[in-house]
């Protein structure tokens, strides 16, 4: 299970790489993995706001509909629209699959979130293993 | 053990262009019925005309159909043969073991069927007089009798179309009931363990939901809940027994918890058939709940059912039921009492689904009280001797003494790459519909197995021997499971291209 160690981390299986004030924002390789072959993934429009621990968006498999939630608080400036047609990249690489690109509109939420490690161990409480 | 004597089945499968006819029967394949038409072929012939012929075109001016409406040509036998054909692929409870978890796919007694046929109750028409409806009336008025002593509740609405629609109903009361003491209030809990519709229906009344973590027995973390219950909580809904098929032995505190906030209790009755004759929700400190006459009470379940859902709830929910109410008027007779001003209003057409509150009743009169008891200990007994049967060979992620099903994990499988839709799969191949697979969510690669009490023990004997095989051939010959099945009419289906690039309508070939 790949986690990039440059990248932050949610409970809620998100990572973002923070570039000065925009956030890119997709889902971890682990999430990827549990929710098995993504056939569809539903995007808010570019100048949407979303919110911290917020839901912005949903991600379908073969198995299940998920929500998304945002790390962090912000405007949308991007989507990846290729993830209309192509939602398999997601299963491909997590972390070369972003979803949103978000101008934040508090930097210092990223605090909060998880680092590699931590996230790494949160798994490891979540599936017991 | 059976797998020994098992022969593999054939893998590979002759790719024929054509449909042949020579090839038996059951495993005959069957064009659409677009793809039988014959140009100019007809399944009646009409009369010659005998009065005199009108221009439609002249008629019916811009509305007149220009193109003919390109509907299959076919003749009657070709339309008899075609469906009579299709429903042969029909898996069905008539056929065998449907051990579907969190479903109740139980027997459908035909006497159900006899009841709801005799003329007077399958003639009856919504629109009839109520002087001249008593009779339906009255069956509608001992079912709702039947159910609220069956749950412990004071009243009862029988409108709900299915589970979810139940959930809805009983979600829209616990929100009429807070706004009619000033409050809606915030959120809904819900258990990590519960049925996707629960946050859906909590999500779809307005309400935030708010997720519930389980202990380490699979149950409601008491001290967690009481943690998060504020005067904010407008109710917790929680399956009981829970969808691991564990009783939740604290159900008393987590309903003191929730009244002591002024948060009321839903219960999701879609495992009442691990408590009918033994437990009543409304003893237990639930306030409202909805039941699911096509699981526990025996009406059909899948293929259009249709379902039927009732909500039942205690009276201090009562002014808020869907109306119209069934009420008994000072000279005797039934009628629909529509002046309910604290209603939340009509949920379905009509009165529900009425020829299946028949067959409910049918089924709880024919048992009768210790019938339906016994029934319980019935489905309770049967999934534990599948339990013990193959708690030996599948992983029991939870210990605590199981109900009226058992969910094991594909733990032991996966080692060997083999994952419980795999399993799934394969015991298609033995004869059985497939258990749910992943499901419960808090239990990975969970197998749920609900075999109810209509199965006898020489058909759980199949079905656990069929189960022993799949888990010898998991760690012998694993792409034996994983490219199942290989027994069916297809093999195993490309879900993901199905579902990114799904075709949709048939379209006629060019030329």
């Amino acid at each position: 299970m790949a986690l990039p160690t440059h990248l932050h981390y949610t409970k809620e299986h998100e990572w973002i790489a923070v570039d000065g004030k925009i956030g890119t924002v997709g889902i971890t390789d682990y999430a990827q993995s549990t929710l098995g072959d993504i056939v569809f993934v539903d995007l808010p429009k570019v100048g949407d706001s979303v919110t911290a621990h917020q839901t912005f968006g949903s991600v379908e498999s073969v198995k299940a509909v998920s929500d998304l939630y945002s790390p962090v608080s912000g405007t949308v400036t991007a989507i990846n629209a290729d993830l209309a047609t192509t939602p398999d990249k997601v299963n491909e690489d997590a972390y070369a699959a972003w979803m949103i690109k978000v101008e934040m509109a508090n930097p210092s939420e990223q605090d909060a979130l998880l680092t590699a490690a931590a996230y790494e161990a949160f798994i490891a409480e979540e599936t017991g293993k | 053990m059976a797998s020994d004597t098992m022969i593999p089945v054939e893998t590979t499968t002759p790719r024929n262009t054509t449909l042949g006819k020579v090839r038996t029967h059951p495993t005959q394949n069957e064009g659409l019925i677009f793809e039988k038409s014959s140009p100019g072929k007809r399944a009646v012939r009409l009369a010659p005309l005998d009065v005199p012929e009108v221009d439609a075109e002249a008629l019916l001016g811009d509305a007149f159909r220009v193109d003919a409406a390109p509907l299959p040509e076919v003749s009657e036998i070709e339309i008899i043969r075609h469906f009579t054909r299709l429903s042969t692929w029909n898996y069905a409870i008539d056929l065998g073991m449907y051990p579907l978890g969190s479903c109740t796919m139980k027997y459908n007694p035909r006497v159900n069927e006899f009841v709801a046929r005799l003329e007077g109750i399958a003639e009856a028409h919504p629109y009839q007089p109520e002087s001249l409806a008593q009779g339906s009336l009255e069956v509608v008025r001992e079912l709702e009798q039947c159910l609220i002593e069956i749950t412990g509740m004071d009243a009862i609405t029988l409108q709900p179309a299915a589970g979810a629609h139940g959930e809805f109903t009983g979600i829209l009361l616990v929100r009429a009931y807070h706004e009619s003491r000033g409050n809606a209030r915030r959120k809904v809990i819900v258990p990590d363990s519960a049925h996707g519709t629960n946050p859906a229906t909590a999500a779809i009344c307005g309400y935030e939901v708010q997720n519930l973590k389980s202990n380490s027995l699979g149950m409601v973390d008491v001290a967690e809940l009481e943690r998060i219950v504020d005067e904010d909580t407008a109710a917790l809904m929680l399956t009981n027994p829970s969808t691991i098929g564990v009783f939740e032995s604290e159900i008393h505190k987590i309903a003191e918890v929730l009244h002591a906030k002024g948060a009321l209790l839903y219960m999701d009755g879609a495992n009442m058939n691990a408590l009918v004759g033994k437990a009543r929700p409304g003893d237990f400190g639930v306030d409202v709940m909805h039941l699911n006459l096509h699981k526990t009470f025996s009406t059909p379940h899948g293929g259009g059912g249709p379902g039927s859902g009732p909500v039942a709830c205690k009276a201090i929910l009562e002014p808020f039921l869907p109306t119209p109410v069934l009420a008994r008027r000072s000279d005797g007779m039934l009628g629909w009492n529509h002046d309910r001003p604290q209603s939340v209003g009509r949920v379905r057409a009509f009165y529900g689904n009425y020829g299946m509150f028949v067959r409910a009743l049918a089924y709880i009169l024919a048992n009768g009280p210790d019938g339906l008891r016994q029934t319980t200990e019935d489905a309770v007994l049967n999934a534990n001797y599948i339990r013990s049967s193959l708690e030996d060979l599948y992983e029991l992620p939870y210990t605590t003494a199981s109900m009226h099903e058992v969910v094991f994990s594909d733990r032991r499988q996966a080692a060997r790459g083999v994952k419980t839709g795999d399993i799934a799969k394969r015991i298609i191949d033995y004869g059985f519909h497939p258990f749910t697979v992943s499901f419960p969510m808090i239990v990975s690669g969970a197998l749920m197995i609900e075999p109810t009490e209509s199965e006898s023990k020489e058909e759980l004997d199949l079905f656990i021997d069929a189960m022993r095989a799949i888990a010898h051939e998991a760690e012998k010959t694993p792409e034996l499971v994983k490219n199942a099945p290989h027994s069916t009419r297809v093999s195993r289906l490309d879900e993901a291209t199905a579902a990114r690039k799904p075709i949709l309508r048939w379209r006629p070939t060019a030329g």
